[in-house]
């Protein structure tokens, strides 16, 4: 995890000055460029595609007992089988596209959760900001996984219980990041022009403060579908994912750890597709939020210009 | 007028065939070694004793020219050529380490804002010490030319005082030290880039003084940079007009601001407002060109009334007429001589009815820190009140008390017969669509990721159910009521300039149909040539549409143009309120009295001058606080 949270709040609250409109079009296209966007979408493209796609062509059903076990690859198996005897390259296939749905849908629930509490707290301040804050510091105390875990061990094992409860554990990193940044943007003019008009406070969130969030919002996405892909594949190696018969990465490098001598591409590929996807959705998230601060944004004219003419106005 | 002779003298001194103390000779800073010039074919030379101002709005170049002087171009900039001869020897050429020896000691630079400049971990000795220190046997004593220093700046050399740190002086005291850390070491130059901007008038008026009767007694040349062609025009010798990163007029003070060559100069001396007269500003639309977009041709010729195709197409080079350097290509044919003539604003009379917002006993505070006591004013219908203070007068917090931006206040509000609750929530839909307000800020009064056609689209959508065809021709009607035309409704702000930025804002209060319309300080971000065509749309609508409006400015300058009667504050308290022309031309109170002596004004001498006696520079001030003044 090259990307620290202190760092991306930081990157979160001058994003917010460093972009410019249709911003999450222009800071996309704008990070692409970057070879570190680049090499960041490549690795994260290439698993996606491999999740995705996966189960159409797999040569094998992932459920079928094929072979011996941990046999070594083969022509008719490319990775060899498992401690079943089932075809490592049709489980592969098969077993990205459940975590990574899920791991998208926990950080939408963990964005949404965490940006309604983190500007209401910074917009409304007085006691609905300590309200608020305090809960997110008590789920904060709690390490991601070990909320989870409660939450599963309390409920039972539960795919959407997952979901939500990992994404629970995101929003109070989420509300941090937006409610300072927030508090910056609430004191500007503008704000204060549709407040004089009477605009309600849940429109004035909605339509003035959110547009303004955009980069925040962008870098707080690429870095949550990080940890929520993590978090998903430990969940599933502990045991809490899919049921046992299920292909799935995180369950792969579980049962098959036993084997590592016979056949360790049972349990390399899965933890290499893991990493190369963590890896990238975590290398383009950085280039996201170094364009955003404009680290990695080539120093244009007009810009120094303006600020030339800046300096010179007052 | 002792200060005339003394001028004349200089003046003929200086007329001696001797080297000049400053003489800079085609500078040019580009954008990177082969970028756009932002500054070229820059000459200009400084006697000793003398003042030269360098004048021009944001965006000229004059701040890196005055850089540039001193060796230095700012992150991005280089110097590409030209030399910077002080005393003969040229500044460009030489290496960092005698730059450095050089800096401080023979060319010094005075910031413009003081509070920033000085270290405020630092106490005020210790940091005049520092300069004497770095170049050491440039004078005797150190401590002995302090003294005698601050003692020129008309600062008590205490040991207290040298014991402060700078959040312990006023601004003018911060300016102050600044002045004795450039002169501490007798500097053959100095730069000055506006080192009064943000100051009081009579703060201002200090420095000043100070500044001139220093560079008088050293024999210094100094540079004094500004936007402030009514501080320039009492102060320097010798004025250049800067345009587009180019001198596009260049000649004696005088001469300069009563016979303007230069179609811009004359525009810019047409948009100061003055105190004394109550004219109609003429601005000059369009903007200045940035660096790389400048083209062939006259820069100007954009915004120029006297444009002809020959000004698109050839670069107009510098020609002498009659001791005034000009760049235009009609300079002798385009009415020369006729000074700026400007017309006398209509005043309508205000009728007396009820009033529309009445303020009385208003105190406000923030926390326990008491700003406003017993304030109160009218403002009656269809006309303007102007509210002037200096800064920390309280004059925006009177503002924010009536808009309802500020709570904390007792006092009685009524507009319209109806009084008004404290925070703007609990006012009633129809009080805040009638009472607009204007900001200060057009940077940051608009929000960035909405277009020109929501922003003025978002009180109609508040306040009136209008169908969306409607409201669409009423956004266009809008816009079109503060010049700007339907392609702007599409555009992002910061695809605006600062004028067309505060338009928009205008718009988007006019678009809530206001009985009254609050503007806080709306001119005082941007250029003086903005300003002018602000003020003049303000009062255009404000005459067309019956509006009534509270205009808080602290530009006294400005009340002239604008207001109908005027309101005085300072210190939370109002000292003085009644008609513009009594309180202007016969001011009662001693404050009054003196923040009229100390406004810079313009000397234009051609145009009207029906008021007063062409009268030299240095009179200024003491003509102002006329007869009428005394009390």
């Amino acid at each position: 995890m090259a990307v620290n949270a202190p760092a991306n709040s930081s990157a979160a609250r001058s994003a917010t000055e460093g972009l410019r409109r249709r911003q999450w079009a222009s800071a996309l296209s704008a990070a692409i460029r970057t070879p570190r966007g680049a090499i960041g979408l490549t690795l994260t493209s290439v698993v996606v595609l491999i999740a995705a796609v996966g189960p159409l062509i797999a040569p094998y059903s992932p459920t079928q007992l094929m072979t011996v076990e941990f046999a070594k690859p083969s022509a008719q198996h490319l990775l060899g089988s498992d401690f079943l005897g089932r075809d490592v390259l049709s489980r592969v296939l098969n077993g990205g596209w459940l975590m990574l749905v899920m791991a998208i849908a926990a950080t939408a629930i963990g964005l949404a959760g965490g940006a309604a509490a983190g500007i209401s707290a910074a917009y409304f301040r007085g006691r609905s900001d300590g309200v608020i804050m305090r809960t997110v510091d008590v789920v904060l105390a709690f390490p991601q996984i070990v909320f989870a875990l409660l939450l599963l061990s309390i409920i039972g094992p539960k795919l959407w219980l997952i979901v939500i409860a990992v994404g629970i554990s995101h929003a109070p990193q989420v509300a941090r990041v937006l409610r300072s940044a927030t508090l910056d943007i609430s004191e500007r003019d503008y704000i204060k022009v549709v407040e004089l008009q009477g605009m309600p406070p849940a429109k004035v969130m909605l339509k003035e403060i959110l547009p303004n969030l955009v980069s925040p919002l962008m870098v707080e996405a690429g870095l949550r579908l990080t940890y929520s892909i993590v978090i998903m594949a430990g969940l599933s190696f502990l045991g809490f994912g899919q049921p046992p018969p299920a292909p799935s990465w995180g369950i792969m490098i579980n049962e098959n750890q036993v084997g590592l001598s016979l056949n360790p591409w049972a349990v390399i590929i899965p933890a290499a597709l893991i990493g190369l996807l963590t890896i990238g959705t975590n290398t383009f998230t950085d280039a996201i939020a170094r364009v955003a601060i404009g680290v990695d944004r080539r120093p244009e004219e007009s810009a120094l210009i303006s600020r030339l003419g800046q300096s010179e106005a007052q | 007028m002792r200060h005339e002779s003394a001028v004349g003298a200089l003046a003929a001194s200086s007329r001696l065939p001797v080297r000049p103390r400053l003489d800079v000779n085609g500078l040019e800073v580009r954008l990177g070694r082969s970028g756009p010039d932002v500054v070229s074919e820059v000459s200009f030379s400084v006697q000793a004793g003398e003042l030269l101002g360098l004048v021009g709005e944001s965006g000229s170049g004059k701040t890196t020219v005055a850089l540039a002087l001193l060796g230095h171009a700012r992150g991005g900039l280089m110097i590409t050529s030209g030399e910077v001869r002080l005393d003969g020897a040229n500044i460009l050429g030489l290496s960092p380490k005698q730059l450095r020896d050089v800096r401080g000691a023979r060319v010094s630079y005075v910031p413009q804002d003081p509070s920033s400049s000085l270290n405020p971990a630092l106490r005020v000795g210790t940091q005049l010490r520092e300069a004497l220190r770095v170049h050491p046997g440039v004078v005797g004593d150190p401590d002995a030319r302090i003294a005698e220093v601050m003692r020129e700046v008309r600062l008590d050399a205490t040991p207290e005082m040298m014991r402060r740190y700078p959040h312990q002086l006023s601004g003018g005291q911060q300016q102050r030290i600044g002045l004795a850390m450039a002169f501490a070491c007798r500097p053959s130059l100095i730069v000055l880039d506006e080192p009064t901007t943000g100051l009081d008038v009579t703060t201002q008026r200090h420095v000043l003084d100070t500044v001139r009767s220093l560079s008088r007694s050293y024999g210094v040349a100094a540079v004094y940079v500004s936007h402030d062609l009514a501080v320039v025009s009492g102060l320097v010798n010798t004025v250049a007009v800067m345009y587009a990163g180019r001198i596009i007029e260049q000649g004696p003070t005088a001469r300069l601001f009563c016979e303007p060559l230069h179609p811009y100069t004359r525009g810019l001396i047409g948009a100061v407002p003055s105190p004394d007269r109550t004219e109609v500003l003429t601005g000059i639309e369009g903007q200045q060109p940035r660096p790389g977009r400048r083209g062939s041709g006259c820069t100007f010729a954009a915004r120029c009334s006297l444009v002809t195709e020959e000004c698109r197409s050839q670069t107009p080079e510098p020609v002498m007429i009659g001791g005034q350097m000009v760049r235009c290509l009609r300079a002798t044919e385009a009415g020369t001589t006729q000074g700026i003539r400007r017309a006398a604003v209509p005043r309508p009379a205000a009728p007396a009815t009820e009033p529309v917002l009445s303020v009385r006993d208003l105190r406000a505070s923030y926390g326990h820190k008491a700003v406003l006591f017993d304030v109160g004013l009218d403002v009656p219908p269809e006309s303007c009140v102007a509210v002037v203070g200096e800064s920390g007068s309280g004059k925006t917090t009177l503002a924010r008390c009536i808009s309802g931006l500020h709570a904390n206040w007792t006092g009685a509000i009524s507009f319209r017969g109806a009084t008004l609750a404290q925070p703007a929530r609990k006012r009633p839909a129809d009080v805040l669509q009638r009472v607009q307000y204007v900001f200060q800020n057009p940077y940051t009064s608009l929000n960035p990721r909405k277009t020109v056609g929501q922003i003025v689209a978002q009180p109609l959508e508040q306040f009136f159910d209008l169908p969306f065809r409607e409201r669409a021709e009423r956004v266009a009607a809008v816009l079109a009521d503060v010049s700007l035309g339907p392609d702007f409704v599409s555009r992002y702000p910061d695809q605006l300039s600062g004028g067309e930025r505060q338009r928009v804002a205008i718009a988007r209060a006019l678009a809530a149909e206001p009985d009254l319309l609050i503007c806080d300080e709306v001119t005082s971000s941007l250029d003086v040539s903005v300003q002018a065509i602000i003020v003049e749309l303000l009062r255009r609508i404000q005459r067309e549409r019956h509006l009534a409006m509270l205009f808080i400015t602290h530009n006294l300058a400005l009340v002239r143009s604008i207001a109908q009667s005027v309101v005085v504050l300072r210190d939370g308290t109002v000292v003085e309120q009644g008609p513009v022309r009594q309180v202007l031309e016969h001011p009662a109170d001693p404050y009054t009295v003196a923040l009229m002596e100390d406004v810079p004004k313009l000397r234009t001498t051609a145009g009207v001058t029906a008021e007063g006696p062409p009268a030299g520079r240095h009179s200024a001030q003491g003509h102002a606080a006329g007869p009428d003044a005394q009390q």
